[in-house]
């Protein structure tokens, strides 16, 4: 048998692993607001605040 | 004489005195030589020293505004009490997973990464904030605090001091609704794409094959494999064309969705037939990309209208969250929510009304400018109706409930124009219109194409060219092309300070179909005026202006505000010398200055306190109501001394705004709630014929006005131009209703356009953009149609094999998204003016 007849299924298979990370993480939010995470990243060098955590809201 | 006051000349910016805080020039009267820092405001010089005071002054660094943007700080100095009641933080507030509280916030004066920036680092200002989280695009703010450490009412100041005015996000249900939907849309949008290229795979294996053989296994899985990814591509992410086909065809209606779901559905089936009896042409890869970029253009054009939806409960963002209620001779602060009718609230000087009502208490002028556009106050008193969104001025009011919510005066008319944009008939796109004929025709010439091989090829030979037909007939381009260019039109537009809701209003402003140019109604106060009250001109003893000014300090009244502003400054006065203060509500005041009685106030007042009046400022005084403005008498020992008159003062450059849209073939008229005279002086002084320009008018005559104007056929679109709820009903009905900046929450949901700078201005550009719109529209129309004719062609012949169509078909969408594109590139001519 054709090593093909592996590929093709694994090759689909892998194409539904990264879609449905995508569709995780459309509905956890992440792609709902595109804008502003790429404003924060000019935030970093201009604070002077230490690094903390930020409590993850779960509301 | 009479001499006019200058307002700060426009031109010269640069040497004029900016605002330390906002970029904004200051007012002369306000410029104060001895101090560090100018501001043009009090809400500025707050926000200055609030972020001064937190060691934030990167702030400034990071502003990029440009000079279309400045904006003064708005605080509105409010007090949050309300905020720490349970009531409030049951309703609004969640609670997180280690028992700190968070709530969604919408503030306004959110302008750019600056503004993130600085109501990011809350938790630095106020201790106990956790975390804030603000998203640009749609103002909200997500606020985490620990209860034990901080209130919400101070965090609600300091937002407010800082110039972002806090509202509590009460849409939450409808603002998870669309983001639930959108994240459906893209959900889709990624499944068709991956299902589009994996399908892809499979094709360019089977090409290869065609042309250097291929193992019939081989073939065979992959013809298997490419029929359940198109089978699933049509099915999952492409339902949508066919339900919204489905949906068109029951209502009789065309719709560019019913070609698509023609070609996709006989794509599929022919080559699922072909699948199973192993011979024969398959096209799913075809049909998948073509499901992927359509998504594509639906949902480009889905998100440039999210600004457009994030509407905030219309009637409890116009009045006050909080309010003070009397209950038992005690006065609590509340939430408005709680207001039944019958109880008394306490009404102070500065606020607004949280209700409809009856004063039972006290004596004041009130704003009714919401309701009514008037700029000039009204005496409320024992038995007077006040209305919920009105300002109380100058007195302390109790006021007797009568009326909540959406019973409220205000909450009906929020009402009427809900019902207006329900009503209105949604319009048929120019592309769905298309839709129907090409069903037709696409029909036709595959019926012409099957019989004609039919009788030379035989069977086989016919439905494979004939399926090939329908395929590449498929209006793929056209189905890309409309929303393209609407939403890169919708971008170039917000690009320039003008937000449109949707492209059905470009395509409205150039209906081809009526006549070109209509009716522009337009509002008066704030639209073509400024709003406020401003001095035009004094006549008389000018050593006076700076005791006037001294003496107005204090009061609320708009006309006192506007002689303060304009009289200040002018030499110091020691406030100390003044004595004996009174102020008359309504009329005026009087007080004891060291050169005597100084009264200043209104005509009656004068005449009440049998003040004699010279006869040259007799003269101003009759001048200045030939000219249709306010006067205020200035009177020393009783005997006047000086004559301002006060007037709502047209914007820069609206006459010459004006005037280009009466060339272009517009007929403008004013509908005002202002006083007759005041509407016909703004109508001679832009040239509206003095019936177009109708006065008085409340919201609902506005309304039947806008109505009558659409209701006609003959005529061209009406267009309605205004900013204050009193227009929002109008606006709703209006075939194109434009907002402008400064316009309250109602009339900007009830818009179809939204301008963030005031004044006309804009209206020109947006013309212009509409035309160049739908220029570009055509032809990329004309584009997408030569491709279908060109493969339709070739189909005709036989030459169209699924190679040729999976090449056509990018194609024809690769060049429709580049003239898309490319029509920024002919710039919208942005139209000259003298507006700040």
């Amino acid at each position: 048998m054709s090593i093909v007849f592996v590929m093709a299924p694994v090759a689909l298979v892998l194409a539904t692993v990264a879609v449905a990370a995508f569709i995780w993480a459309a509905r956890d939010g992440q792609f709902d607001d595109t804008e502003t995470p790429a404003q924060r990243v000019l935030f970093d060098s201009m604070d002077e605040r230490p690094q903390d955590d930020s409590s993850r809201v779960q509301a | 004489m009479t001499t006019l006051l200058d307002a700060p000349s426009e031109t010269d910016i640069d040497t004029a005195i900016v605002c330390d805080h906002c970029g904004l020039a200051v007012p002369e009267a306000l410029v104060d030589p001895i101090a560090d820092h100018q501001f043009c405001c009090g809400g500025c010089e707050v926000a200055y020293e609030t972020i001064h005071g937190c060691g934030l002054e990167a702030y400034y660094d990071f502003r990029k505004r440009t000079p279309a943007d400045r904006q003064a700080a708005k605080g509105a100095g409010k007090r949050y009490a309300a905020y720490d009641s349970d009531a409030f933080l049951s309703r609004n507030a969640g609670t997180t997973s280690n028992g700190c509280r968070s709530i969604d916030l919408r503030l306004e004066g959110v302008h750019c990464a600056a503004c993130v920036w600085l109501v990011e680092r809350m938790p630095t200002i106020v201790d106990g904030v956790i975390d804030t989280r603000l998203s640009l695009g749609t103002s909200r703010a997500r606020v985490v605090w620990d209860p034990q450490k901080a209130r919400l009412s101070e965090i609600a100041e300091t937002l407010d001091r800082l110039g972002y005015t806090p509202h509590p996000a009460r849409d939450k249900s409808a603002h998870s609704a669309r983001n639930r939907a959108e994240r459906t849309r893209l959900i889709h949008l990624a499944i068709a794409g991956a299902l589009a290229g994996n399908s892809m795979l499979m094709a360019v294996a089977l090409y290869a094959g065609a042309f250097e053989g291929i193992d019939l296994q081989h073939a065979t899985l992959f013809r298997w494999i490419s029929m359940v990814i198109g089978w699933l591509s049509l099915t999952w992410p492409g339902a949508t064309f066919f339900r919204s086909a489905w949906v068109a065809c029951r209502n009789k209606a065309a719709s560019l969705d019913q070609p698509i779901a023609l070609a996709l559905a006989v794509g599929a089936v022919a080559g699922t037939v072909n699948v199973v009896t192993g011979r024969g042409e398959i096209y799913f890869d075809s049909l998948s990309v073509l499901v992927f970029l359509l998504l594509v253009g639906r949902f480009l054009q889905a998100r440039q209208q999210r600004w457009a939806e994030e509407a905030v409960g219309l009637t409890l963002s116009m009045t006050p969250d909080s309010c003070r209620v009397v209950r038992d001779d005690q006065v609590i602060e509340e939430s408005s929510e709680g207001l039944e009718v019958g109880d008394t609230v306490e009404v102070r000087p500065g606020e607004l009304f949280p209700a409809d009502g009856t004063v039972l208490q006290g004596a004041s002028s009130v704003d009714q400018s919401l309701l009514t556009g008037e700029s000039r106050p009204v005496a409320a008193e024992n038995g007077t109706e006040v209305f919920a969104g009105s300002q109380n001025l100058t007195a302390t009011l109790r006021v007797s409930v009568s009326a909540t919510g959406e019973t409220t005066r205000v909450g009906k008319l929020v009402r009427l124009v809900e019902e207006g944009l329900a009503d209105k008939p949604p319009i048929v796109r120019f592309a769905d219109r298309i839709g129907g004929y090409f069903v037709v025709v696409v029909s036709v010439l595959a019926l012409v194409n099957f019989s004609w091989w039919v009788a030379t090829a035989g069977l086989s030979g016919a439905i494979e060219s004939t399926v090939a037909l329908l395929i590449v007939a498929c209006p793929c381009a056209l189905g890309l092309a409309t929303p393209l260019t609407m939403a890169v039109a919708i971008g170039r537009g917000s690009k320039r300070g003008m937000l449109i809701k949707s492209a059905a209003v470009l395509e409205k402003l150039t209906d081809a179909g009526r006549k070109q140019h209509g009716i522009l109604f337009l509002d008066k106060t704030g639209t073509l005026t400024t709003g406020r009250l401003q001095v035009e001109g004094y006549t008389g003893d000018p050593d006076l202006k700076p005791w006037i000014a001294a003496v107005e300090a204090k009061s609320n009244h708009p006309i006192a505000k506007a002689l303060f502003e304009a009289f200040t400054g002018a030499s110091t006065t020691d406030a100390a010398t003044i004595s004996d203060h009174t102020e008359q509500l309504g009329d005026g005041v009087v007080a004891t200055i060291p050169a005597g009685k100084l009264l200043v106030g209104s005509l009656r007042f004068a005449r009440q306190e049998q003040v004699t009046v010279p006869t040259y400022l007799q003269a101003a005084i009759d001048e200045g109501h030939r000219r249709g403005h306010s006067v205020v008498l200035a009177a020393l020992n009783g005997r006047g001394a000086g004559v301002m008159w006060l007037s709502d003062e047209l914007k820069p450059g609206t006459r010459e705004q004006l005037e280009l849209l009466t060339h272009a073939g517009w007929t403008p008229a004013i509908l005002s709630g202002d006083a007759a005279p005041a509407v016909q002086r703004v109508a001679a002084a832009l040239g509206i014929p003095a019936d177009s320009a109708m006065s008085d008018s409340t919201p609902e005559q506005k309304l039947l006005r806008v109505k009558s104007a659409t209701g006609d056929e003959q005529q061209g679109p009406a267009i309605m131009v205004g900013d204050g709820v009193n227009d929002a009903a109008a606006l709703a009905a209006a075939d194109v209703g434009v907002a402008v900046h400064g316009g309250v929450e109602a009339s900007l949901t009830a818009a179809d356009v939204y301008f963030s700078s005031p004044g006309i201005g804009k209206l020109n550009e947006l013309m212009a953009l509409a035309r160049t719109t739908m220029r570009t529209a055509r032809r990329n129309f004309a584009i997408s149609l030569a491709y279908n004719l060109t493969a339709v062609a070739l189909a005709a012949m036989g030459w169209v094999t699924p190679l040729v169509a999976a090449v056509i078909m990018p194609l024809s969408s690769l060049s429709v998204l580049i003239s898309a594109v490319a029509f920024g590139t002919t710039e919208v001519p942005a139209v000259a003016t003298n507006q700040k």
